[in-house]
């Protein structure tokens, strides 16, 4: 009696699992992961994809642009979001399984300075803003502000951000140790909200609400490339895309060889006027007319 | 006959079911150790051990050199888990002494379980607190920017460890024999006295075991502290100052690491490290504990 109670229940979890390998198979997911600066705006993009496209579902994951790329090399997503280029070491381990990564632009980022919105400094050059995330200034008042501490707000070192502005702001120094390691781009604006004397660096689509509007306590800085040179805000589009203001940066997404069937069609969407738009109301800039040349090069 | 035979058979499945059982785990155990042992060493290839012990600086991502130190993260450990206990000690045998000597029976059959309860909050919730409520709370007590440092994560690791402590300690209190307390009383000793000189003393071994339970809680401890204690990788300058576990460390590098690296290995080094200390904590309070249960017997 008990023993074929206890074969039927076999039987039926057997079945189950068995049919749901079968559904799954029937109905392929696209899964994508990486960048936690592209995170929310893939998933507003495959929202607006699967609103017109309902059979071809679409899951987005963040966790880091490392992170992206490495499940892209082990075969356990689709696409990757990355906001800084992949690495050598990458590429190559890559190669080493036989992938060929194509590389697609599919936003700009105007990776934004921010502070507590009472802090009277309202501009600084890229020198200053290296040395103070070196280390090299840790008061204020160096820079014109007032005689505080500064308390410094960054990513973790998974972050394509983390990376990004450590080769272009710091010059590839090493970041100072009293850095906050904060876990997402939310983080850092939250403890910048909250720190009088903080200052943080995110993606520029974290500071800005749906109607454009800066967020509640916090203020961006405009950012110089050198003593010489006018401060832009990274809201300005035109600064950014004249390479004026001094921190943008190409956002991607790589897929392992070339695509095609719904994940090409994803990625056309994506780069196509009406996706482009989706980039712009998320408070990205969208891409030039050179970064569009280079996808339609990768698509094949 | 045959009935007898069928019983017998049953006896002994039964049995070989729970041996199994025990001796899985005791396998499992030995198992996780091996693992970390095997992907631990390969670390050492480029890794100078001398440095990995000695050094502060941990920065494996660096593009000037990369640095294996894990000093730094040992002393942040051990910095959150000693503010946790120095918190969490009075607290915990006040609450104990309270419930077992002062309170009224009702008042302990409804507290006891509530604490044991707190047992319970998942510890994510624990440190969305610190960021909340004491995070902000700190900073604006000391004057400081913020409220993201060792002293948060303390806190935050005291109330975590606060059941564990009571609920232990009161057991031990209450298993001390009445007769003690009895002849105490009758010598003309206040209640106060006999708590302090003669039950106390007398439950010591049960209330040292539980604050070595508790400490083992905080220092594996990962998700609140990594939220709470603002994850910088310099070396501790006070309770003010923003730290990084060991725990937190792993957590965060081992999502992004590239498999099979230096980088790779250390982080299960590091894993190593604080699987050691751990079972350090656990092994002595077992044994104390184990000398008291012999002491009552």
């Amino acid at each position: 009696m008990n023993f074929r109670k206890l074969l039927l229940v076999g039987l039926i979890s057997f079945g189950l699992i068995f049919s749901g390998g079968f559904l799954q198979a029937q109905r392929k997911m696209t899964q994508i992961k990486g960048s936690d600066t592209l995170v929310n705006l893939v998933q507003i993009l495959a929202e607006s994809y699967i609103a017109k496209n309902p059979r071809s579902p679409i899951a987005v994951l963040g966790g880091g642009s490392g992170t992206g790329i490495a499940a892209l090399i082990n075969g356990t997503c689709d696409i990757a979001n990355h906001s800084r280029p992949m690495k050598d070491k990458e590429v190559q381990m890559a190669r080493d399984k036989g992938i060929t990564p194509h590389v697609f632009i599919i936003a700009v980022d105007g990776l934004s300075v921010i502070l507590n919105e009472s802090n009277p400094v309202s501009k600084l050059m890229m020198d200053q803003i290296g040395a103070i995330y070196r280390g090299e200034i840790k008061n204020w008042k160096e820079v014109g502000g007032p005689d505080k501490a500064i308390s410094l707000y960054g990513r973790q070192s998974n972050s394509g951000t983390y990376v990004f502005f450590q080769e272009h702001v710091l010059k590839n120094q090493n970041y100072s140790e009293d850095m906050m390691r904060m876990n997402g781009n939310a983080q850092i604006v939250e403890g910048v909200t909250q720190d009088k004397y903080g200052i943080g660096y995110v993606g520029v689509g974290y500071v800005v609400d749906a109607k454009g509007n800066v967020k509640k306590g916090i203020k961006i800085l405009n950012v110089s490339k050198d003593g010489n040179s006018k401060a832009y805000s990274p809201l300005n589009k035109a600064a950014v895309d004249s390479g004026d203001y001094p921190i943008a940066r190409p956002l991607f997404q790589s897929t392992a060889g070339a695509p095609n069937g719904a994940i090409l069609d994803f990625i056309k969407f994506e780069i196509s006027s009406e996706g482009q738009k989706i980039v712009e109301r998320e408070g990205f800039f969208s891409i030039g007319s050179s970064h569009q040349v280079e996808n339609k090069k990768n698509l094949k | 006959m045959k009935r007898v035979n069928l019983a017998r058979l049953k006896e002994s499945a039964i049995h070989a079911f729970f041996f199994t059982n025990g001796i899985l785990a005791i396998f499992i155990l030995i198992g996780i150790f091996f693992f970390l042992l095997y992907t631990a060493i390969p670390a050492f290839r480029e890794i100078n051990i001398a440095e990995f012990f000695t050094s502060k600086n941990w920065d494996p991502t660096s593009p000037v050199k990369e640095e294996y130190g894990i000093v730094s993260m040992i002393m942040s450990t051990f910095m959150v888990t000693l503010g946790a206990l120095v918190i969490a000690i009075p607290i915990g045998i006040g609450v104990a002494a309270y419930l077992s000597d002062v309170a009224h029976w009702k008042v302990r059959e409804i507290i006891k379980p509530i604490i044991e309860i707190l047992a319970g909050i998942p510890s994510v919730v624990i440190g969305f607190l610190g960021i909340v409520l004491f995070g902000p709370a700190i900073a604006k007590v000391f004057g400081v920017n913020h409220g993201l440092n060792a002293l948060n994560g303390s806190i935050l690791l005291a109330i975590m460890a606060l059941p564990t402590i009571i609920s232990i300690s009161e057991d031990s209190l209450n298993a001390v024999p009445r007769a003690y307390a009895e002849a105490s009383l009758a010598l003309g000793a206040s209640r106060w006295q006999t708590l302090v000189r003669i039950r106390i003393p007398a439950a010591l071994s049960g209330i040292i075991a539980a604050v070595m339970l508790g400490m083992g809680r905080a220092i594996g401890e990962t998700m609140t502290v990594l939220m709470a204690t603002g994850n910088a990788p310099a070396f501790p300058k006070g309770f003010l100052s923003s730290i990084r576990t060991l725990t937190s460390t792993i957590a965060i590098e081992l999502g992004e690491v590239p498999y099979y690296t230096s980088h790779y290995y250390a982080l299960f080094a590091l894993g190593l490290v604080l699987f050691v200390i751990t079972f350090m904590v656990n092994l002595i309070s077992d044994i104390i504990l184990h000398k008291y249960q012999e002491r009552e017997l």
